[in-house]
């Protein structure tokens, strides 16, 4: 697998009910295309059911394809609406606590 | 294991749990809304209800189970932890800790004990009663779809978890409408604590079918709060049309959790396990809720799937209960604690004691065979059996720190019952003593600490007076001192008046009227039988008895009491142990043709006897000191040799000397209690058999000293012994 380097993409602004319908694609389509995936939330200011979502269905059909699919740079907001959801055991991404705490 | 021994150590544990919460409850009354100290009461009165369920002790489960209803209103802060309070449940541990006792005899609670109960109970229902917010949550409201007549259920089906279990299944219109379920979860933070919540992404479709406007999230959270039941079903209000949602109150029955699991849309199992890591359900009821599932619903789809599922439930259930026993076990293994039954350890200290003698006889025949390897062989040996004696016999040490603590509540009671203010102050615990001393110094030291309450401490309004504070102190203390291990109670109240105890004992003709007596000796008449000073005699102490009690409890122990006092300002009692019961370093000297042993933690120095003349006394540096010739003591025939020696020794701050012929050194010695006929002899401690097979005789030389003492005040009015320091 380490021949097939990741593709990063980075999300930026929100990742909720408004911006859904434009990301869900634009998440998939490395996973579609068999691509390693490593996804940047540094960006993320928003993040709600309807994201979470997206990054759950993201993650089942990474995982469906044998493929990874990595988050990485959690920012605050996206942190807490996981913590919320007791889901970082699920993403089971390394998550880098900020000093202040999420 | 069998029954009998797992109720057995049921009732070790649940009497160690009462301790813990007895503990606990004398401290809340200095820290009443301590979290920690509420849980430990809390914890300890569940695990023991918990455990005597499993041995269908119904009466523990009944009474501890309204305990521990009461606790958990003071646990979401509807009570407080008053000095009644904390009072009132003193008395349901005590009367939990006879309930455990009388299971553990096998036998049913007595009428008296029956009464008790009841009353605590009523009272405990009181509290209960009492409690405003008990009506919103105590009885769900029936909003429960259909129960059946079957689900009629007993107390004993409510699951043991005290937070609430909230099922969430949003519809899918729901994010479309301008709702996030999100910020549900957030407000609901907001009313108590989420405990645990697990996202269920099961009706999440495939990449092709999902509408990412749709919403397919389902929460299941284990929640703690004080929020009634209105207030949690109020949050979701708005969503309640067209979304699922379930909230069930803490402690709610089985039944109820069987109706969510068949109400929800996802796999029975795999609801249950997540039930199971909100921590709402145990595995053991998990397993429960599935098998009265399974009686219930004889009806359900059959077919390859129900065949599938029966083969498959069992093995999983007993895998997640195989699960949680591994996960007790390794709790027990992180405690790095065994349990060992004394008799074992017992039975070890006498094979190594076996060992001593059969070493010291190796050893006698090396000597003899003037066999240089096997000497230092031999010697090697003894060197590494006097290591495993000393562990050995460190295995028998514990602190003495459980049976200080056991004082406070002695403390607490007796001082109530006095009317008095006592603060106990305990030091010292981590000391170690034989586990035998620990359990045989416990009626002493509680005859003590009452009499030092009784009568040592003065009434608030006397010590303000003598300008001391209002508050009584009493103290605990423990410390090692030279092989012996010294337990004072010492109290700052107002000291013994010498001349009162001189004109009682002169009364009660105890002593001669117009003797003469170091203060030590007047002090120390309050030992002597027969003797109170209480001018008054209360409930507790001052009937006359006690003193002489104590102290011949305490040397049959081997160990002695003495006591010093400074009138107004207070009274120190010391107990001197030793530390050990069975084996000592001795010191073996010869008189005759006979050994003796001499425990070697009192030998202080040997000199040659340099005697002129037949006084029985020599100058030690300049210091008086008296001795005592063995050969003398023990009408040992025939002439002593031309140089003796003279062994002093040293006990509870005395000195004195031991005139023997010859000295031959340390031995490890191996007490063996005398028999019956020899109980009566003087001076006579134990004997011990030596490497060659001989008797020697262990000196007891706390016997010795009080009886050189006493021979001493016989001939002279005053004493000849010499307080060292």
């Amino acid at each position: 697998m380490t021949h097939n380097p990741a593709r990063l993409l980075s999300v930026a602004g929100e990742l909720t009910i408004y911006t859904a319908s434009e990301w869900k694609p634009r998440l998939l389509a490395p996973l579609l295309e068999g691509e390693h995936l490593e996804l940047d939330l540094g960006a993320v200011q928003e993040l709600d059911t309807a994201g979470l979502q997206l990054l759950l269905l993201a993650k089942k059909e990474a995982r469906a394809r044998g493929l990874t699919l990595l988050f990485c740079n959690h920012s605050p907001a996206a942190l807490e609406a996981i913590e919320l959801c007791g889901l970082a055991g699920f993403f089971g991404d390394p998550v880098l606590l900020s000093p202040t705490g999420p | 294991m069998n029954l009998d021994d797992a109720l057995h150590t049921f009732i070790a544990e649940s009497l160690e749990l009462l301790q813990q919460m007895e503990e606990a409850l004398l401290h809340i009354e200095q820290a009443p809304d301590d979290p920690d100290t509420i849980n430990a009461i809390f914890r300890a009165a569940h695990t023991i209800k918990g455990s005597a369920g499993l041995f269908g002790l119904d009466g523990i489960v009944a009474f501890t189970h309204v305990a521990e209803s009461v606790l958990d209103l003071v646990r979401a802060g509807r009570l407080h932890f008053t000095e009644e309070l904390a009072a009132l449940f003193l008395q349901v541990c005590d009367h939990i800790g006879v309930l455990v006792k009388r299971a553990a005899e096998h036998r049913e609670p007595e009428d008296s004990v029956r009464q008790n109960g009841t009353h605590l109970l009523e009272w405990l229902n009181g509290l209960l009663d009492d409690d405003p917010a008990r009506d919103a949550t105590a009885q769900p409201p029936a909003t429960c779809p259909a129960e059946t007549t079957a689900n009629v259920e007993r107390a004993a089906d409510t699951v043991g978890t005290d937070h609430w279990h909230i099922s969430l299944r949003f519809g899918q219109d729901l994010l479309r409408n301008g709702m996030d379920p999100l910020a549900f979860v957030r407000y609901l933070a907001t009313l108590g604590r989420v405990q645990h919540i697990v996202t269920l992404t099961d009706s999440l479709p495939g990449a092709d079918d999902m509408d990412p406007e749709s919403c397919y999230l389902g929460f299941e959270i284990a929640f703690r709060s004080d929020a009634d039941k209105a207030t949690l079903e109020d949050v979701f209000e708005f969503v309640r049309d067209d979304s699922l949602i379930r909230i069930l109150p803490p402690h709610s029955r089985t039944a109820e959790y069987q109706q969510l699991i068949q109400a929800l849309p996802e796999d029975d199992m795999r609801l249950g396990e997540i039930l199971v890591r909100c921590g709402t359900l145990t595995e053991a009821e998990l397993a429960e809720v599935l098998r009265s599932q399974a009686h219930d619903v004889p009806a359900a789809p059959v077919g390859q799937l129900l065949v599938e599922q029966g083969i498959v439930h069992p093995p999983v259930v007993e895998a997640a209960l195989k699960k949680q026993q591994q996960a007790k076990e390794n709790r027990q293994a992180a405690n790095n604690l065994i349990r060992v039954d004394a008799g074992k350890l017992d039975q070890l200290i006498d094979l190594i004691g076996e060992l001593i003698i059969a070493g010291a006889g190796a050893s006698l025949v090396a000597q003899r065979a003037g066999n240089g390897e096997l000497m230092e062989a031999t010697a090697l040996l003894s060197r590494l059996v006097e290591e495993v004696r000393d562990s050995a016999l460190t295995l028998r040490m514990v602190q003495i720190g459980s049976t200080f603590n056991r004082f406070q509540r002695v403390v607490r009671d007796v001082a109530k019952e006095l009317g008095k203010d006592i603060r106990l102050d305990i030091s010292g615990g981590e000391t170690e003593l034989d586990k035998t001393l620990v359990e045989k110094i416990g009626d002493p030291l509680t005859h003590l600490v009452r009499n030092a309450m009784d009568h040592g401490i003065e009434p608030a309004e006397a010590r303000l007076a003598r300008g001391k504070p209002a508050q009584g102190l009493l103290r605990l203390n423990a410390y090692h001192e030279s092989g012996s291990i010294v337990i004072e109670v010492a109290d700052d109240g107002g000291g013994l008046n010498r001349e009162r105890i001189l004109r009682k004992a002169i009364e009660r003709s105890l002593v001669a009227e117009g003797a003469a007596l170091s203060d030590a000796e007047i002090l120390n008449l309050i030992f002597e039988p027969g003797f109170s000073t209480a001018e008054q005699i209360s409930n507790l102490s001052g009937r006359g008895v006690g003193m002489d009690v104590v102290k011949r409890n305490i040397a049959a122990l081997r160990g002695s009491i003495e006591l010093d006092s400074t009138e107004g300002l207070g009274t120190t009692v010391r107990i001197r142990l030793p530390l050990t019961l069975a084996i000592i370093d001795g010191f073996l000297v010869g008189v005759g043709n006979a050994a003796y042993v001499v425990p070697q933690d009192l030998v202080v120095e040997c000199i040659e006897l340099d005697c002129e003349g037949g006084h029985d006394y020599l100058n030690l540096r300049g210091e008086v000191l008296p001795f005592i010739r063995l050969r003398n003591l023990f009408d040992i025939e025939g002439a002593p040799p031309r140089r003796q020696n003279v062994v002093i020794v040293q006990f509870g701050g005395l000195r004195a000397g031991l005139v023997v012929d010859q000295l031959m050194g340390e031995f490890q010695t191996v007490i063996k209690p005398l028999g019956k006929v020899f109980g009566r002899i003087r001076g006579i401690g134990g004997f011990t058999i030596l490497g060659s097979g001989e008797v020697a005789l262990i000196l007891d030389v706390a016997g010795l000293i009080q009886h050189l003492a006493s021979q001493r005040h016989e001939a002279h009015p005053h004493t000849f012994l010499k307080e060292s320091l």
